[in-house]
This record gives structure tokens, sequence and C-alpha cells, in this order.
């Protein structure tokens, strides 16, 4: 892998102290908690995290379909593109209302992807008029056009025959291909970010991998920059460039892959790692993080993690970690990474699974996998 | 807790078979004759994409369906065809399910006191409300729970917690085997890793027999002892969880294999995953026979399948 150098110019979205709650009739939810997230053309960032750790909540806020009981409280969501005349500009995207992003923005310059195939396209649609249809609305192009563009997509994101399944509806077509599809209507419009939800979670592990395939293809031939949100680690190693870790709200951990991957340091991380299987160790028990996520109804008192993590000190019960630098690209939340922290030793099943990830990467690279791109 | 090859198996199905009939020329074949074994306190992986026959199977063999042809013979009672009082009532205590999705398996009207104490209270397997409630509390302690989570109701409860309940309700009635379908695919990662070591310890303690359903092989391997992949409605593949993982023959269970995401970003990255396409190759799983690797690895095929695939040599 060969890690992006990272030119200012080439910045495409830059998020700042983003914070968001939620109106429930039980209280207020504070789903995001001072977002920071960067991103470049052309590069992936994979967004991990568990089921209400606010991954979905970020993006939803970026595209402009954030739910009617939300609110942003603060922070702002700069997003730089090239506008009708050429020009390149920059918008801060929480200033607009949902409807004008609906309208400059959504499908022609942030496309997103969803997780289930099966209810983003619309029934009673055939495949050509669901691709043309961003086409139409955003560009003055003629509707002949507008399908052999359609047809040139179809056969870029590997469906055979595109002239059939032009006039097909979407239950004539597999799960796998209906998700081409999607990614087919997401690309119509040559968007500068597209937004992967979950794109292959609903689709058999064979599948999987093609899907993941074409959507890198068209990445680099398109020059896009994608953000993925899944809670699949094989997934993330495969595609991206870039790891934020979200929990409860924060980004914990981010960096690049390869620093988060072969280089964890927020506890979280670390339980998420031993507790993904993995087909080569032969343990016979899984490591679990124990307990639940919190309940952000209540107000957080010092580090999120704290309950669960075995390795929590005195002050994570006390204030907010900051974010650490660790050297690189890493930055950590966490206590333990403060120059007064005790020292603490990688659980002795994830370190032997460090060790042995990390010599198998050093025989396909020839050095090892944290050295690169320093 | 050792496992007795030897014996009867617990459960032996025999060319079970299950159609449904779609209209008057179409017929689905969603099992199409398998047959295989599970012994007493193993773990039987079953694998394979959606719309293999997996679920269906383990639906057919606690009588969800009425199979369209086989046998089904669960320790000394035969249960395909049409059940006697005796036997459906030996099947419906001895034989539990757990299901897929925690959110629409438990009926949201009932307390989970209610919910778990439902089969025992159907089969009059207590004495005294007071039994009962000890039965259930015992249950909820086991599988992690603690006594006041009894009369609440299950909206109440997260998923891994819900996933909890649902194993209750199964293990409450001290069954023999245990169906887990897609138990565990619900759930957030690090939840799924608590499931799954607790459905371990629970057979370690209780002994009881998995059928373990899945199609995320990584997850299959860690609790399973053997493991069937099936694929459009056949068992291509079975063998030891070793066997199937260090010497994979079939072209189906390769590519399957080689489909597992590995959470190591640069080995990730140069890794091409193999397709399979039946149609391709030439492969009509009906024309194949079982050959016998070793004692406990088969793979479904023509003889020369079986000489062209055993031959080739792995790419992993």
């Amino acid at each position: 892998m060969t890690t992006f150098k990272r030119d200012k110019n080439d910045r495409v979205l830059s998020i700042r102290d983003l914070n968001i709650s939620f109106e429930t009739a039980n209280g207020t939810v504070n789903a995001i908690r001072g977002v920071r997230m960067d991103l470049f053309r052309g590069e992936t960032i994979a967004i991990v995290g568990e089921s209400g750790s606010g991954k979905s909540v970020t993006v939803k806020t970026i595209m402009g379909i954030l739910a009617p009981n939300g609110k942003i409280l603060s922070g702002k969501i700069d997003y730089t593109f090239t506008n009708e005349k050429g020009e390149r500009e920059t918008v801060d995207m929480t200033k607009l209302s949902q409807k004008e992003i609906r309208y400059r923005f959504n499908g022609k310059h942030i496309a997103m992807v969803f997780q289930d195939p099966m209810t983003s396209l619309d029934p009673t649609m055939t495949i050509g008029k669901q691709i043309t249809e961003g086409m139409l609305l955003h560009e003055k192009i003629s509707k002949e056009e507008a399908k052999a563009r359609a047809l040139h997509l179809l056969e870029e994101v590997g469906i055979e025959n595109p002239e059939k399944r032009f006039k097909q509806y979407p239950h004539q077509l597999s799960g796998g291909m209906r998700q081409r599809v999607v990614i087919a209507i997401a690309l119509a419009c040559n968007p500068d970010i597209l937004i992967c939800d979950e794109p292959t979670t609903a689709l058999d592990v064979t599948i999987q991998a093609k899907i993941l395939e074409v959507i890198k293809k068209l990445q680099k031939e398109h020059d896009i920059a994608v953000i993925y949100i899944t809670h699949d680690l094989g997934v993330v190693a495969k595609v991206a460039d870039y790891v934020d870790v979200m929990y409860a709200g924060r980004i914990i951990e981010k960096g690049n892959i390869n620093e988060v991957f072969y280089d964890p340091r927020h506890p979280y991380t670390w339980g998420l790692l031993a507790s993904m299987p993995d087909t080569d160790t032969d343990s016979k028990r899984l490591f679990a993080i124990p307990g639940t996520p919190p309940n952000l109804l209540e107000e957080v008192v010092g580090d999120a993690f704290a309950p669960r993590n075995p390795f929590a000190l005195a002050i994570d019960y006390k204030a907010e970690p900051p974010m650490f630098n660790v050297g690189g690209q890493h930055r950590v939340a966490s206590w333990l990474c403060d120059p007064r922290a005790p020292k603490v030793e990688l659980p002795e099943q994830l370190k032997e699974r460090l060790e042995k990830m990390k010599a198998e990467s050093e025989r396909v690279l020839g050095t090892s996998p944290l050295k690169e791109g320093e | 807790m050792s496992i007795n090859y030897n014996a009867e198996p617990l459960l032996h199905v025999e060319g079970l078979k299950q159609h449904f009939r779609i209209s008057r020329t179409y017929t689905t074949k969603a099992v199409d004759g398998i047959s295989f074994d599970i012994w007493e306190g193993e773990t039987y992986g079953l694998v394979g994409e959606s719309g293999s026959g997996k679920s269906t199977t383990g639906r057919a063999i606690i009588r969800l369906y009425d199979p369209t042809a086989g046998k089904i013979v669960f320790d000394g009672h035969d249960i395909s065809g049409k059940l006697s009082t005796e036997d459906e009532k030996f099947l419906r205590q001895n034989m539990q399910m757990i299901f897929q999705d925690p959110m629409a398996c438990l009926n949201p009207r009932k307390k989970v006191r209610d919910i778990i104490a439902q089969g025992l209270t159907i089969n009059h397997l207590y004495s005294s409300k007071e039994e009962l409630d000890e039965k259930v509390y015992e249950i909820l302690d086991k599988v992690g729970l603690s006594r006041e989570h009894a009369t609440r109701y299950p909206q109440q409860f997260s998923g891994g917690q819900r996933q909890r309940i649902g194993i209750a309700r199964a293990l409450v009635m001290n069954p023999k085997l245990v169906i887990a379908d897609e138990a565990i695919s619900a759930l957030d990662v690090s939840i799924q890793a608590q499931v799954v070591n607790l459905m371990r310890d629970l057979q370690d303690e209780l002994g009881i027999t998995y059928m373990f359903i899945a199609h995320d092989l990584s997850m299959v391997k860690y609790i399973s002892d053997r493991i069937g992949v099936m694929h459009l409605g056949y068992i291509v593949e079975t063998g030891t969880t070793d066997e199937i993982f260090q010497n994979p023959i079939h072209p189906y269970t390769r590519s399957l294999l080689s489909a597992i995401p590995h959470p190591n970003p640069v080995v990730e990255k140069a890794r091409v995953a193999l397709t399979y396409d039946k149609e391709k190759e030439g492969v009509d799983y009906s024309l194949g026979t079982l050959h016998k690797l070793t004692n406990t690895h088969s793979v479904l095929a023509t003889e020369e399948e079986f000489a062209k695939w055993n031959s080739g040599s792995h790419s992993y």
C-alpha cells in the first residue's frame, strides 16, 4: 500500500468539532460529541464502530439527511468543490438547509450507497430509469446521451448484458447485482465523495469481495474520495487508507491503516481487533469486550469506555481524555497515552496476533508495515 | 468434553429433501437430498451463502416444515413423516432453536419470565409455581442476566441481551440438540464474541449438542467441531474443522474460504478472492456421489471432478 501524501489543495471535506444531539421522548441523546475529520481527494477513510457509536449520524449530516429531531449544536463541515463556473468553492454544509443540500449537492457532488439494496431501489421503476434520473435532473443532457452513459456505467460496475438489464426491474436481479446497480446510480453524476454505509453487510461473503473490488476500481478511475462505514474489520483492512474508530459519539483512535492495525493504542481498538475471529489461531475462546456501550441519554463523565475497560485509570472516570499525538498520523484519545500513565502491556492473545500479522505483512512487503510512508 | 464418534449419532439425517411448490409448473428445490450425522456433545456447523438451503435444513429437522422426502432419526425416534403424539412430544422437548433476529423472535407483549417459561408451561414440566420460578431464575443466571430482568419486557433490552433471552428460552427445556440459526449475525462484533463464548461455556457445562447455521466462516471455525458446506441444496463437502480449513477439496469450499476477509491490511489488500461459477465449471450436483478422503472428510463429486479437484494444487 502506498500512503497518500496529503496536499492541502486536495482536501474535499473537513469536519471540525461537530456536536449533534437528538431530542427523543426519553430526553436528549448526545450522539456526536466533537468529531474532527479530514477527507482528501482519491483516498478512502473507514469509520469503524458499534451500532449507536455515531458513525451513521456523521455521514448523514454530510448528506443533509439528518432525522428531523436531530440538531447540530456546534461545529462545521467544510466541503470544497469545483462549482459550475469552474472555480474552487468552499461551503459550510451545516449552514445550508436540507433542501439546499438536496438540490445542489446530493447525487451530483456527494453520493451514497446504502446498506440494503432491497430497500434503496424503487421497485416500480426500471433500472435504466433509476440510473438516468439523477443525470437528467442535474445536467443538461438528452435522454439518449443519458442512456448511453448509463449503459457504460452498468458495464463498468460489472453487469453483463447491460442493454437487457437497463429495461429490467430490481426484483429481477440478485442481491449482488442490485448493489452494483446502486453503485452505478451513485456514480451517475461523477461525484467527488462517495459514502458507503455498510455496503456489503446484507450480502454474502463471496459477493462482498467482488463489490468491494468494484468500488475500489471505480474509485481509482474516477479519483473519488470514499468514506466507508462498517463494523467489519476485514472490510476495513481491504479497502481503507485511513481509519477512524468511533465510540459513544467520539473518535477515539485515528491514523493511517497500518498504524491502527499493527500498533493499536486504545483499549477499545484492542478489544475490537482481538474479538474478531481469526482463521489462523486455534485458541478456543474469543476475547470479548465485557459489558455494553453506554447509554448516551445520560451525560458521559470521563472516558465513555472506562466502565468496559480493564485498563481504566482513576482519571478515566473523572476527565475525558484529549487526543494524544503518538507519532505519524496516529492520534489516540486515551489517558494511557499520557506520559504520566503507567505502562500497560497488551493482552497476551492480541500481542501474539499482532506479531503474526506484522510478520505476515513483512513477508509481503519486505519491510515493516509501520516504516512505510513515513 | 470428548465426543464418542463410535456411538450412535444423536441426529441422523438421510436423503432429506425439502421442496416448495411455487406454482403448477415450478418447484423450488431448497434442499435436495442431503445426509449427515450429528453426535452427542459436538457442534456441527452448517455454512453456505444465502439461498443455499441451510436454514431450510434446520427448519425441516425441527419440523417447522414437512420434509418432502428423507429420513430423520433423533435419539432413536423417527421424526420424519407423520409424527406420533409421543414422538412429537419428545421432539418438542428435546430439540430447541435459537433464531437470527433477537428483535423479532421475542413476543413484545410478554414478560421475559413468561417467554422463558412458556415451554415448561405448555409441557407441564413443573410441579409448583415456585419450582417454575426457580428454573427461570437459574437459567437467567446461567446466561448472564439477573433476576430483576425476569419482570421486564423484551424492548427494554439491548440486542446482545435479547439474544441471551433467546438462548435461555431454548436451554430451559434442557434440550439434547439446539439449532442455532444465524444466532449471532445480527449482533455487533464485540457482542458476538460474548454470545459465542456463552454458548461454548454452556456446552461445556450442560453437554448440549449444537447445530450452528451461519454464513460467517470465521465464527463457525471457532465454535464447530465439524463443518458441512452447503450450496444450492446440496452438502458439497463435510469434514472436521481442520480438514475443511487445511485441505478444502471442493471449489466452492475454496472460494468460500478465500472470501473470508482477514484483519491484516497489507495481506488483505494484496489478496484476490477466488471465484466459483457452477455453470462455467459444468458441475451438476445431482450427478455427484460422496467421495471419502478420510473417515470424516467427504466431498460430493463425480469421478472425474474428484480426480481433478483432489490433484489440483491449492493456492493457499
